[in-house]
């Protein structure tokens, strides 16, 4: 699907098909089929200072994410969800552990470094989805390879290409101001697989979103797996949960239950949201 | 690519609100405007100032007479002023002098059949009009034959001659002076001339629309050194040989040391009166260039000011900007821009703003020499009495552009923009991408 030049850290994750980890880190658990897992965190730990007081956010978590998976990660607040969200975002460094993604281990990287890998690996969907609000949806869509300084008539026919994808396809030269905000979060999501991210990060996406639009987009984030997309997505509501294939649970800063949920019960969430929108729309008929 | 796009997300953020960056480029607009304007101006004023002394010529020194204060007389008649004895002297003494020009003048009455102009009688040598660029319209200027046997001939300068001949050649005819019962007869009349600078005090502007030009020797045959003015009924008796002697010199670099030679033969005999003075044109021209290296100066200082000013109004802007856009900055970063990208985006921003008004302002600028004179003219046509008093200078000055200032007022505009917008710029970069994220 995509016509981009392909990320040089992309090559090396795809040549890493039985290649060797690095040396030095605790080797990430292959997949059956031999494949490296996308995102690959080992022991992780955030602590912050707040006042002279320590505060524990991440207590030494680890868990991977094979390529293609879609992972729910829930907690209640203070659990260290919101925290886990930045470093898996490479938004925030660790105190300590590792986090690798792909072969590279993010963990020690510098601000410049975190700011490239966020550019090529990472698509971030937000709450409130965060749209740049003097541009049109197609120039919203290139921003991520705008900071690769790619940004060439092919781009601009992928990123129309993406914005049709979900569905806004008439809309391309709107702004985000005319937009309701199912449309945006599109945008948004449209937006987010721009530079073929290893994964979709996605922070309460539907957070902001009415029952009928929380469909569309759960739909959408389906879509998009079926195609192999890896999605992460941080959720507080049971039911956007439990569309994912895996629910991990945090509390007090370490993981309590890491769960699949099998494909009967997926589908019955969503026969389960289905009825309950359309009894919705009948109550307000 | 992507500078040219990094232009255009520059432009588009500031058109974003358009009345805030418009009123932000205000203050940069108004210092480029005032360098270029303030320059124009003062180089105009001084233009007309250097122009006049020009016309004193450079290469010239003026010894003049002038009245002693009241107590040197002594209640006498006013005996005073340059001697014929100190033009043969310096003459004589300073090799370095070219041409020796003597001058006496008086005020007189001149009349022509009934018409009647008051004048200037000026008793000169025929080096008088190239020294003073006087052109010759008809006829011919004083020669040496006049001086030398003393006849009675005289030149008129163009309003005179038009006064007292208004619809006949003057050519020829017989212009009579009632104070001192003599005719002189018409040789020539001169072109317009404007009058020259009035210098410091030290030299009176010369005024030549009014003279009438007798060889000096007539005039001391047939008026002599002492000359009754009656004036308001009283009598004044005034005895001088000399106005004043121009001296021209070869080259402008002995116009200095002449003037110290001049003056060091002449001063000691005139030391208890105090009745002459040296007057070197030369060095007045430097004065008027200190002048308007001066003006200069103030002026851009002024704008210096406001281009502070402008700046100031810029960083605080940006600041404002920084955190109004702290969510953007938050974006931006997230979806993979380094610090140096956000400090590039807020750079820009700061240089488009300062360039715009710095543009604006040199246009305005090129619009600044009509406004001055349709400032002088609605200060003429509402108040007269004030245009009069204000400078020639001023009233003359016909402001020109100096083309060195354009570049500099915009160098200056954009740098003070680049310094002004460095701080907001890496206050934006330094922001923490998820609180800038998080920021509502």
């Amino acid at each position: 699907m995509s016509s981009l030049p392909a990320d040089p850290y992309r090559v090396l994750a795809d040549n890493s098909l039985h290649s060797p980890l690095p040396l030095g880190t605790n080797a990430s658990d292959e997949n059956p089929d031999g494949k490296l897992p996308a995102v690959s965190i080992r022991e992780l730990k955030k602590s912050y200072v707040l006042k002279s007081e320590t505060v524990h956010a991440l207590r030494g978590v680890s868990f991977d994410v094979p390529e293609g998976d879609y992972v729910a990660i829930m907690g209640p607040s203070g659990s260290g969800k919101s925290t886990l969200l930045n470093l898996l975002g490479c938004l925030d460094k660790p105190t300590s552990g590792n986090f690798f993604l792909g072969r590279d281990d993010v963990s020690t990287m510098s601000d410049d470094e975190l700011a490239e890998i966020r550019s090529r690996r990472i698509g971030f969907v937000f709450q409130s989805y965060n749209l740049i609000q003097q541009y049109t949806v197609v120039e919203n869509i290139q921003v991520p390879l705008y900071y690769q300084g790619r940004l060439g008539q092919a781009e601009k026919e992928r990123a129309i290409e993406l914005a049709r994808m979900v569905g806004l396809g008439e809309r391309l030269d709107h702004r985000p101001m005319q937009l309701s905000g199912g449309q945006q979060q599109r945008v948004a999501i449209a937006r987010s697989m721009m530079n073929d991210p290893y994964f979709i990060l996605a922070d309460e996406a539907t957070g902001n979103l009415d029952s009928v639009t929380t469909e569309e987009i759960l739909n959408l984030f389906d879509t998009l797996n079926t195609q192999g997309r890896t999605i992460i997505m941080v959720t507080h509501e049971d039911e956007v949960a439990a569309r994912a294939r895996r629910i991990v649970r945090l509390a007090d800063g370490l993981l309590s239950s890491d769960r699949i949920n099998s494909e009967e019960s997926r589908a019955e969430a969503r026969r389960r949201q289905h009825e309950n929108i359309l009894a919705l729309a009948q109550r307000k008929l | 690519m992507l500078w040219l796009r990094t232009w255009k997300l520059g432009v588009r953020s500031l058109l974003l609100h358009p009345l805030r960056s418009g009123l932000t480029m205000l203050g940069i607009l108004i210092g480029v405007w005032a360098v270029i304007v303030l320059t124009a101006i003062s180089q105009g004023a001084s233009d007309v100032v250097q122009k006049q002394i020009e016309s004193l010529g450079a290469n010239t020194i003026i010894v003049r007479s002038i009245k002693p204060p009241p107590e040197k007389l002594e209640g006498r008649a006013a005996l005073y002023g340059l001697k014929r004895s100190d033009l043969d002297l310096i003459v004589s003494n300073v090799p370095t002098i070219e041409s020796a020009l003597p001058i006496r003048e008086i005020r007189r009455q001149f009349t022509y059949k009934d018409s009647q102009v008051d004048g200037r009688l000026v008793g000169c040598t025929p080096d008088y009009a190239a020294i003073n660029r006087l052109k010759v319209r008809s006829g011919r200027f004083l020669a040496d034959a006049d001086d030398l046997t003393a006849d009675n001939v005289c030149v008129l300068a163009a309003q005179v001659a038009e006064k007292l001949f208004p619809y006949e050649d003057p050519l020829g005819k017989r212009v009579y002076i009632p104070e001192s019962f003599h005719y002189y007869k018409v040789v020539g009349v001169l072109d317009y001339r404007s009058a020259s600078a009035a210098i410091g005090g030290s030299l009176d502007s010369q005024d030549y629309s009014g003279d009438v030009y007798i060889p000096i020797k007539t005039l001391r045959q047939r008026i002599g050194d002492t000359v009754v003015t009656r004036r308001a009924g009283q009598f004044e008796t005034e005895i001088m040989e000399l106005n004043q002697i121009t001296l021209q010199v070869g080259s402008v670099d002995q116009v200095r040391t002449t003037a110290a030679m001049v003056e060091s033969l002449v001063m000691p005999r005139h030391a208890a009166m105090m009745d002459v003075a040296v007057v070197v044109p030369l060095e007045l021209l430097e004065q008027a260039r200190n002048l308007r290296m001066m003006f200069l100066g103030i002026g851009v200082l002024i704008a210096c000011i406001s281009l502070v000013v402008g700046g100031i109004g810029i960083m605080n802007i940006m600041l404002a900007s920084v955190t109004e856009r702290t969510r953007e900055i938050g974006i931006r970063r997230a979806l993979g821009a380094k610090r140096k990208d956000i400090v590039q985006q807020f750079l820009v921003e700061t240089i488009v703003l300062s360039f715009a008004g710095a543009a604006l302002g040199v246009l305005l600028g090129f619009l600044g020499p009509p406004m001055y004179h349709t400032l002088l003219y609605v200060v003429k046509k509402s108040s007269p009495q004030k245009f009069e008093s204000l400078p020639e200078a001023i009233r003359q000055a016909e402001p020109s552009i100096v083309y060195a200032t354009i570049p500099l007022a915009v160098g200056i505009a954009v740098a003070v923009g680049l310094i002004s917008g460095l701080y907001p710029a890496i206050r934006a970069a330094k922001m923490n991408p998820i609180d800038a994220l998080r920021h509502e």
